[in-house]
């Protein structure tokens, strides 16, 4: 049935559903695009020395802040410190800036920022938590999985 | 033992709510008005025991009292009065006893407000809230009992209330958020019972409307304040991170948002009402997915507070049947609901139209992204994800710019159709001096960017729109003045809404495009030089708080040589739990905030200083403000003041047409 040969309230209506439905899926597409490349996907201590994550994409990675790692630079705000997930694995995270309140040694943490091609990873943000109890998911994620891998024989 | 006789208090709360519900509901079977009306009595009932084990709950903390598990974890006998009162809701079990005093506060308010209402209708009204208030209830008792004690063996001295938590914000914020999102349940339970009784006709709409105002400007007014409190409590600065708890309470917000508005053309001209309906579903189902998401901690967020794993499972059995329940009766009854009122494209309902799609997209996009990560980790086997604020800000700032457009001529508009010179008339005008404003503005922040002067010109126009209308509704008149104070209320109060979106957007561009901010490694007597500011740090003194120790420095700010703020920020360290936390300190001036805050103590007396310049970003609150006054004033116009203490048994009210309304 051609276009011009409907009935024009039933056409208008056939143009109106079809106007909506491709505004919807252009705007579904558009979403789904700004959706898809601000994903920060997080990787454990042992995803990042095995190589499993990228280099140079934003991440997130974290894990426990390991006792006596903090080195600090003497005129600047550039603080370097290794997290592990305490069963061995373990990498250096590099920061500019202020940390939270609640960074310190054996804290979780988790950071924002790219990992370069020596395994250093070069944070832009370090996860800010209120609660001192507070575990964030992923670092807890990160420590339940090297217990199920340690007990495994 | 008081302790006990609260806990006893809530136990009796929750049978009284059990028999608010089972009481009327045999009424409306065996048709006894008696019966029915006994749902009013109980709710004032269930607010006095509610309140009882509330103020016993308050007894126990202002006592001391550490051999109640919840006092001992959160207060300690150094806390500051205030905060020891406020210590209440700052966690998991006491802030959903608060939960449930304020779902019993809404009850009591319709069961006082309702008379006019047909009985059968006021019994399903409040029987519908008495059913969410008695899963609360069996919520709290059953999984967050706040009143357990920790016998034999309790702590002499408390672990004290998380440092941050002890200010001002938590004391203000939690009530009014609590107020917004359980306040959602008020149109929620007039749109069940609407749908139960098969009378969704125009005055369910009317009625539901002020509830719907009311709870719409607590929810703005708590989420507005949560803004202000993170910005100048958390030490970075910041005043939006579209983080997961945020979003929480944002999403039901852009819900109730486009509610009110459908609402008015519903009540107005009868349109939309399915669409209403389900909206009024959405609005509390989104304020309990909310409350599930935060209490649950399935999602990562800097603002986790009262999180408890576990309970998640038992917020989620409530939520499934609420909201499963809710939309199947909506889907059995709503199909003959259509709309049999035609309305032009240039109509009001049009612009209300809009104003609904994109609100709802945004509300869906938001929900998206917040959730998103859930679904991911779900299909994935367990890769953990965040979204970025990108995300959030490329598809929810368009929708807004899009929203504001809209804005500007829907103040034009009028019922089923506008003539398009109202539409147009003096339009070219307005834009010529809403463009110098905006260039202005923008210049005199410093160097031009078209973002400040697109959003500028947007709300400049909205202002000018509004004057335009109101100058319209008395030009004519003998006595203009008299005229203009005699408009009903309800203008101005959607005056200051649509005043508080502009101010707001304005405060929100201007901070985002010209803050400056610089994290500064600061020995004694370094200066620094940010925008048109220099800092100086002249290190830092110890000094004694109620509570903690705290270092404070000395930061001067100067421009062009002259000290125009000292400011004092602090590193402070809680003597019971040990914790250290920074107290900003903001000099507050008309164009903008200089905000200091000492990160970490470096060597020699140096520390790491954060500075921040930003501008406007007082206009992002006061907009707020001004949005909530609104929703309060709209519930004190005549129309409704009248209807709701008229203690007449009047059945059903006829929507009357009033002139003045256009």
């Amino acid at each position: 049935m051609k276009l011009g040969a409907m009935k024009p309230q039933r056409r208008n209506r056939l143009l109106l559903i079809l106007g909506l439905v491709g505004g919807l899926g252009l705007a579904l597409m558009f979403v789904l695009k700004a959706l898809n490349s601000n994903i920060n996907l997080f990787y454990t201590p042992v995803q990042v020395i095995e190589g499993e994550a990228p280099i140079g994409a934003r991440i997130r990675a974290g894990g426990m802040v390991e006792a006596g790692s903090i080195r600090r630079s003497d005129a600047s705000l550039e603080v370097a410190f290794n997290v592990s997930d305490l069963a061995g694995a373990a990498f250096e995270i590099r920061y500019t800036g202020i940390l939270p309140d609640l960074f310190r040694e054996g804290q979780g943490v988790v950071a924002t920022g790219r990992l370069s091609q020596d395994g250093v990873f070069f944070a832009e943000e370090i996860l800010a938590k209120h609660d001192e109890k507070y575990m964030p998911p992923e670092v807890a994620m990160a420590l339940d999985t090297t217990r199920q891998d340690s007990m495994q024989p | 033992m008081i302790v006990e006789l609260g806990h006893f208090c809530v136990v009796i709360a929750c049978l009284l709510a059990f028999l608010q519900v089972v009481l009327p509901s045999i009424g409306l079977k065996q048709n006894s008005l008696q019966l029915m009306a006994s749902a009013s009595s109980l709710a004032y009932g269930v607010f006095v025991f509610t309140l009882l084990g509330f103020l016993a709950l308050i007894y126990a903390f202002l006592m001391d009292d550490f051999s109640v598990a919840y006092v001992a974890s959160h207060s300690n006998t150094r806390l500051p009065l205030q905060f020891k009162v406020s210590a209440l809701w700052s966690a998991h079990e006491g802030s959903f006893l608060l939960w449930t005093l304020v779902m019993s506060i809404w009850t009591m308010m319709v069961a006082r407000f309702s008379a006019p209402l047909t009985t059968d209708m006021r019994a399903r009204v409040l029987i519908c809230l008495a059913a969410l208030g008695f899963g609360f209830y069996l919520f709290l008792l059953l999984t967050s009992n706040p009143f357990e004690r920790a016998l034999p063996f309790f702590p002499a001295e408390g672990a004290d209330l998380n440092p941050l938590l002890q200010d001002f914000g938590l004391i203000v914020h939690p009530p009014l958020l609590y107020m917004g999102y359980v306040g959602l349940s008020v149109p929620f339970a007039f749109a069940i019972a609407s749908l139960w009784g098969n009378t969704l006709d125009v005055s369910w709409a009317r009625w539901s409307r002020p509830w719907t105002n009311l709870a719409w400007a607590f929810l703005t007014m708590g989420i507005t304040l949560g803004s202000w409190w993170a910005y100048y409590e958390l030490g970075w600065g910041g005043w939006w991170f579209w983080d997961a708890v945020e979003n929480a309470s944002f999403v039901p917000w852009l819900i109730a948002t486009a509610l009110i508005h459908s609402l008015a053309a519903t009540e107005k001209r009868g349109v939309f009402k399915s669409w209403t309906v389900l909206l009024a579903i959405f609005g509390f189902s989104f304020s309990l997915l909310g409350a599930f998401l935060v209490r649950s901690g399935v999602l990562t967020s800097v603002h986790a507070f009262a999180v408890d794993p576990e309970r998640g499972a038992a917020i989620l059995m409530f939520l499934v049947p609420v909201i499963g329940g809710s939309l199947l009766l909506y889907s059995a009854r709503a199909w003959d609901l259509r709309s049999r009122v035609s309305f032009k494209r240039s109509g009001r309902e049009s612009f209300i139209l809009g104003n609904n799609v994109l609100l709802t997209v945004s509300a869906a996009v938001v929900l998206l992204g917040t959730l998103y990560p859930l679904g991911y980790e779900a299909l994935t086997g367990g890769d953990k994800i965040s979204i970025g604020p990108p995300y959030f800000n490329a598809v929810f700032v368009p929708l807004m710019l899009v929203l504001m457009a809209l804005m500007i001529l829907s103040h034009r508009s009028r019922w089923w159709a506008t003539e398009r010179s109202l539409l147009t008339a003096g339009q070219g005008v307005f834009s010529v001096i809403a463009g110098v404003a905006a260039i202005g503005l923008s210049v005199a922040m410093g160097p031009i960017k078209l973002w400040i002067v697109g959003v500028a010109w947007l709300a400049m126009m909205i202002v000018l729109n509004l004057g335009y209308e109101l100058y319209r509704r008395v030009r004519l008149k003998s006595n203009p003045v008299r005229r203009l104070l005699s408009q009903p209320l309800a203008v101005y109060a959607m005056v200051l809404g649509h005043a508080g979106i502009a101010v707001t957007a304005l405060g929100i561009v201007t901070t985002v495009m010209m803050s400056e901010e610089a994290d500064l490694y600061m020995a004694p007597g370094d200066r620094a030089e940010l925008g048109a500011f220099d800092v100086r740090f002249y290190g830092t003194k110890n000094v004694e708080g109620p509570n903690y120790v705290a270092d404070r420095g000395r930061v001067e700010v100067l421009r062009e040589g002259e000290v125009i703020a000292t400011l004092y920020p602090e590193k402070r360290r809680y003597l019971a739990s040990q914790s250290i936390m920074t107290e900003a300190d903001i000099h507050v001036r008309s164009l903008g905030d200089i905000y200091v805050a000492l990160g970490e103590p470096l060597e020699n007396g140096a520390w790491a200083v954060r500075v921040h310049i930003k501008p406007l970003v007082r206009f992002i609150w006061f907009g707020g403000v001004l949005i909530a006054l609104g929703g309060v004033l709209s519930i004190f116009d005549r129309r409704y003041r009248v209807p709701m203490l008229r203690s007449s048994k009047q059945g059903t009210l006829a929507p009357s047409v009033e002139a003045a309304h256009g």
